[in-house]
């Protein structure tokens, strides 16, 4: 278990944007009736994503008066899943997996990277850019090393191209999602074992 | 070795078109109809006679699964299918290939098995950091209610509903009834079984969870006869699998293998072999971070099936491979695992809360070396009392990866203490609190 609790200084209020609240209202079309509650976590999601990627109090409240929930039973659901950040986070949120299989491959060198670059987890960059944290494993152990930034994957890391990466990020360039060693998925890198007959050797 | 005919996953790496006309052309949703007109028991017998084993871990019968839910159905408590797309398992990576890259083998599958359970509703729970996937598998639902092959009035004329859900990153939602609790909008806490959810489930009603593999195998099972699947791999170890190699391999990759595949050829053939050459090999998780470590010797030439590795002491679980070279420090492979269950309790039951915590902390100090050697059968021991006394098999799952590593390696473990107290440190070593 991980004690989680929610940032000292909150906003006052929140409230979800239009095209939002037309969004969760379709969410929360797809669970029967009476059963709006199931609807929670997407609606934390997206509350969290119209606020800068975390989740403020006034956020929780505002969520368990729309699903008519007690508060504190939002509370809980927001503190228990991991991907709720109760605090602010960079622009770009790295999160590093560095559960043993990407530790075998080498995950231990992108923490020193990120320790020099970005400092000490949870603490945002004085530009407001980056914040990191270690997390369990993300599920894209084919490509290992990998962090998660934002929405998206980056795999295949090594400490150079995860600099790279962290440079055009900074600098506002484009960035490709996914392998940064031009794998299309979790193929064998270099040629095809499998599958040859429809797609060729590669 | 499988040879592409024999392949169910034809775009597993996303080399292919991956839109509904693509799957088609690969054989999919190729007249479903005449496959739901076999009938509800037809379906559930052929997938029992397949052989198929549940994918998600612990390899239960699929179709006697199926088998388990009312035959009648009561109004007022509909059936559901529960897609378990909470890929977490640490090494375990297949499910998201088939979600982003073959996405209409499950929303057909799902069709099919919905049909064969009298269930009109199917949710597929996907876990909350597979974002782009999860956007994939929405458009792949997308296509197939646009072309009416599901929906209330879809053209196989069995009404049928499909909702792709999300979680926001608790491995314990993978459990079946913690999964259950959290599609409720609830914390993930695995529920006390009796009632099984195929009794009392999904807000109460009927409901069967199922592994994304598990589900998205089935269409082409049926299609080819239960014959073919059982065929491949050795008896009551049916079929194709989908294997993840991660770790000290030359090129690490998901790879559809035939059952019982032996660990060399399997590597061999996929994975360009163990970094370094097999002298090099120390040992392997054959099926994801909860199943016991095997050394090289036991695993080398091992059948990669349910019955054979378990015979071994470990089981296949996920199929997720885990390879270490002689590189790696095992203590600390291991350790890395129990900080992963320590995070991932969800704090419900004492044993796990505590005992994940506290093997955590001892394991930490063993990867110093900081430990005396009476402490490893007194973790052995605290690993025992926690296995099998908890709600849920998170319990055992944190306990089984530090049995392994004491077993199998104890050496280690005991030469690690030795260089530690050979010299000098200013902290006396203490023992664990009793």
């Amino acid at each position: 278990m991980s004690v989680r609790r929610l940032a000292e200084n909150q906003p006052d209020s929140f409230d979800f944007t239009p095209e939002n609240k037309a969004w969760l209202d379709k969410q929360i079309a797809k669970y029967p009736d009476g059963r709006q509650a199931s609807a929670v976590v997407p609606a934390l999601w997206q509350a969290q994503k119209q606020n800068n990627y975390w989740l403020p109090q006034k956020a929780i409240e505002k969520v368990a008066e729309i699903l008519g929930m007690p508060k504190i039973r939002v509370l809980e659901v927001a503190t228990f899943y991991t991907m709720f950040n109760l605090e602010p986070v960079g622009k770009y949120y790295i999160q590093l997996c560095g559960t043993t299989p990407c530790m075998l491959c080498g995950s231990d060198d992108l923490i020193k990277v990120l320790e020099r670059r970005v400092g000490p987890q949870r603490k945002v960059t004085a530009d407001g850019l980056f914040s990191w944290l270690e997390v369990e494993c993300l599920g894209a152990c084919c490509n290992a090393p990998m962090v998660q930034i934002n929405d998206d994957f980056y795999e295949d890391l090594t400490p150079q191209n995860f600099e790279k990466l962290l440079d055009d990020l900074a600098a506002g360039r484009a960035v490709k999602v996914g392998s940064q060693t031009g794998r299309v998925s979790s193929e064998p890198a270099g040629k095809l074992t499998s599958l040859t007959s429809l797609y060729g050797a590669k | 070795m499988l040879s592409d005919s024999d392949r169910i996953f034809t775009n597993l790496y996303g080399l292919g078109d991956r839109s509904l006309s693509g799957a088609k052309k690969r054989g999919q949703w190729d007249n479903t109809k005449a496959l739901l007109a076999l009938g509800r028991e037809k379906i559930i017998e052929e997938v029992k006679a397949s052989g198929l084993r549940g994918r998600g871990g612990a390899g239960f019968s699929t179709g006697m699964k199926w088998s388990f839910m009312p035959k009648e159905i009561d109004p007022q408590r509909p059936h559901y299918l529960v897609i378990n797309a909470d890929e977490s398992e640490p090494g375990t990576c297949k499910d998201r290939e088939i979600m982003r890259n073959d996405p209409h083998t499950l929303v057909e599958g799902a069709m099919i098995a919905s049909f064969a359970m009298g269930a009109h509703a199917c949710y597929i729970y996907v876990r909350g950091e597979f974002i782009a996937e999860r956007e994939a598998l929405q458009a792949a639902v997308d296509e197939a209610y646009a072309a009416n092959l599901i929906g209330k009035n879809n053209s196989h004329g069995y009404p049928f509903d499909l909702y792709v859900h999300h979680g926001a990153g608790a491995y314990i939602c993978g459990e079946e009834t913690a999964l259950i609790e959290s599609l409720e909008g609830k914390k993930g806490m695995p529920r006390l079984k009796p009632p099984f959810p195929a009794n009392v489930g999904l807000y109460g009603c009927p409901t069967t969870v199922n592994n994304v593999e598990s589900i998205a195998v089935v269409p082409t099972i049926l299609r080819r006869g239960a014959a073919w699947f059982a065929g491949i791999g050795r008896p009551n170890n049916a079929g194709t699998k989908l294997f993840c190699i991660s770790g000290h391999v030359n090129t690490p990759c998901n790879i559809e293998e035939a059952m019982s595949i032996s660990f060399r050829e399997l590597i061999d053939a996929h994975c360009g072999g163990v970094r370094g050459g097999w002298d090099n090999l120390l040992a392997v998780i054959p099926g994801g971070s909860s199943v016991r470590c095997l050394p090289a010797h036991e695993i080398i030439d091992c059948p990669m099936d349910f019955d054979s590795l378990s015979k071994l002491g470990s089981g296949l679980g996920t199929a997720a491979v885990i390879v270490m070279d002689k590189s790696t420090d095992i203590i600390r492979a291991i350790a890395r695992l129990s900080y992963f269950y320590k995070h991932e309790s969800c704090g419900q039951c004492t044993p796990c809360r505590e005992g994940t915590g506290w093997m955590w902390r001892v394991m930490q100090r063993m990867v110093e070396g900081r430990a005396q050697k009476k402490e490893i059968d007194m973790l052995f021991d605290v690993s025992k009392q926690i296995e099998g006394h908890t709600i849920c098999a998170l319990g055992d799952a944190a306990a089984w990866p530090v049995q392994g590593l004491i077993t199998h390696f104890r050496d280690v473990i005991e030469q690690r203490i030795d260089q530690y107290t050979a010299n000098p440190h200013s902290d006396p070593v203490r023992v664990a609190a009793e």
